[in-house]
């Protein structure tokens, strides 16, 4: 219990990252209502940006920049394969994933990994410094939180919403739902890879596995999130708040059931188990709450 | 102002399902005319209206609004001329936004989308004074989500969406149909007003032929793809039920086949 309690400053900076990516998950999951696998490949590409300009010698704020530029590319080529190729969605994203994992070694110069110690750069979050860690990326959070709530509260965040929510209607009140969704795409994926960059910085190295099953990882924040704060989180930014709060649950969870025994490599597989039963709540739900009104009637 | 000429869309082509939906399509509308068009199942009257607004692309033929050719424009470029409200109430708004979102989408049809703010504090007023005009208690809900109103209520904003731009032509797609008779009349005497109130050109597909007559200063019936009756002015006004039932089965050779069709 005592290693628990020790081991959850971690897990909430950890938390706090990858509910920076499940942010990026939220407006393609939620707000544009397509799945897309392409931040599997993204969160790599953001940590493998990050960490080759900052060893090239790159302003640690201008490499993040980097890492979220290369992210929105990544975006864009998604969206590119969705709307102009006509692939759907989610085979869009797995082309692109898969495209980036040769990228990511590219950028990497080859190498599957490179590391970028918190004692020779001047980075801004690190696993050595974990309370200044938590503070700095909670400050992100809430910048981008602010931002988001901001932009789809613009004529063009409408135009992007709207596309997501009902395209017919979208098209007819003159919206160009392919520009939209790339534009969606775009967005989601500057944000994973700021996420990637950030947890490159933390971890103190950028491989090119790091972003293997990201999209679980984040539909479970986002999902998490919605279950346990979806009754008194209305608002968009608390809606995001709540995708970011199930990041952190979720990394408890995980430092916990790793305290309580469970062996490392079954995390995965933990991991996936624990969102399939999440996602198939809600079908469940609407399954058997009918049978339970049936039961009442009759007894009425 | 509007003109479709010699329009052919076949859909399916070359496959067993094939089906050919606009034959030959001849149709021109001048400014202020208000048409009800009526026809069998599968006679083409909404393929007519989304040809017109280019939800798919026609095979030969032109679309002309003002003089301008728009049959290759992309249905989101021509959506700044026409204005539409569909038979479905679920598919002229956006379930998860309010009320007021959904107006100021409309109100931005045919504009440069920007990063100003979605929803000025000016429009709020303009949106509320629109909405009291319907008078469904809707004006005192602008944040309400509109997945959480009715049918009849939806249809009333998507009109009202439809309008506030005044658009060149209004196009009506059966959109009364879903809903239950009291409501449909409501919307329908919304329409007639929004109508004549702002001298819009409408064109409005029905399957109630006494509303079909009531409606509007023009009346059209398609049959396989075309126009076969066009009647307007005082002609129209003196139409019957009976009449129209005569035309169809001179123009088909057969019994009105659609049991959609009210007669009353």
């Amino acid at each position: 219990m005592v290693g628990f309690l020790t081991a959850l400053p971690g897990a909430v900076a950890q938390g706090i990252i990858w509910g920076i990516m499940a942010i990026g998950v939220y407006i393609t999951y939620r707000v544009l209502d397509l799945a897309d696998l392409t931040v599997d490949g993204t969160l790599g590409t953001g940590g493998a940006v990050l960490v080759m300009c900052t060893i090239g010698g790159m302003d640690i704020r201008l490499a993040m920049v980097m890492a979220v530029l290369a992210g929105c590319l990544a975006g864009l080529a998604t969206g590119i394969f969705h709307t102009f190729f006509g692939i759907p969605a989610i085979l869009a994203g797995i082309l692109t994933q898969l495209a980036l994992y040769s990228v990511n070694l590219r950028i990497l110069g080859n190498k599957a990994n490179q590391t970028l110690s918190v004692m020779n750069y001047d980075l801004i979050i690190s696993l050595r410094y974990i309370n200044k860690s938590i503070i700095i990326g909670a400050i992100f959070v809430v910048i981008l939180i602010a931002l988001l709530y901001w932009f789809f509260g613009t004529e063009m965040g409408h135009s992007v919403r709207a596309t997501g929510c009902n395209a017919a209607m979208a098209r007819a009140n003159g919206i160009n739902t392919d520009s939209r969704k790339i534009l969606g795409l775009v967005i989601s994926n500057g944000i994973v890879a700021l996420a990637g960059a950030l947890l490159a910085q933390y971890q103190g190295f950028a491989d090119v596995n790091m972003g293997r099953g990201a999209i679980v990882i984040g539909l479970a924040a986002v999902i998490i999130g919605e279950v346990v704060f979806g009754k008194i989180f209305k608002n968009f930014a608390l809606r995001l708040t709540g995708a970011v709060c199930g990041g952190i649950i979720y990394y408890i969870a995980i430092t916990l059931v790793l305290r309580l025994g469970l062996n490392a490599n079954d995390l995965k597989l933990f991991s996936a188990l624990v969102v399939a039963c999440f996602l198939g709540i809600p079908y469940w739900k609407s399954k058997v709450i009918p049978k339970q009104k049936k039961v009442q009637k009759k007894g009425v | 102002m509007l003109e479709i000429k010699d329009v052919h869309k076949t859909f399916n082509a070359g496959t067993i399902n094939e089906k050919v939906a606009l034959n030959g399509l001849n149709l021109t509308l001048n400014d202020g005319d208000y048409v009800t068009v009526i026809g069998g199942n599968g006679a083409g009257k909404s393929t007519m209206l989304n040809m017109i607004t280019g939800v798919f692309p026609v095979d030969s033929g032109n679309i002309l609004i003002d003089g301008e050719d728009i049959t290759n424009l992309p249905e989101h470029k021509r959506a700044k001329y026409f204005g539409r409200v569909f038979q479905d109430p679920m598919t002229g708004t956006a379930a998860d936004m309010q009320i007021e979102e959904n107006m100021a989408i409309a109100a931005r049809r045919g504009k440069r989308r920007t990063l100003g703010f979605g929803i000025k504090k000016a429009e709020r007023e303009e949106y509320k004074k629109l909405l009291a005009t319907l008078d469904l208690g809707l004006e005192d809900r602008l944040t309400s989500k509109v997945g959480l109103l009715s049918g009849g209520q939806r249809q009333a904003i998507t009109l009202l969406m439809a309008t506030i731009q005044h658009p060149k032509l209004l196009l009506l797609d059966e959109h009364t149909a879903a809903l239950d008779p009291k409501t449909a009349a409501k919307v329908l005497e919304i329409s007639d007003k929004i109508i004549m109130e702002n001298h819009l050109t409408a064109l409005m597909v029905t399957h109630n032929m006494k509303d079909a007559i009531v409606h509007g200063n023009r009346l059209i019936m398609m049959h396989e793809g075309r126009v076969i009756y066009d009647v307007s002015g005082e002609a129209k006004k003196k139409l019957k039920v009976s009449d129209l039932l005569a035309k169809f089965e001179e123009a088909s050779g057969k019994e009105f086949a659609n049991d959609r069709m009210m007669l009353s």
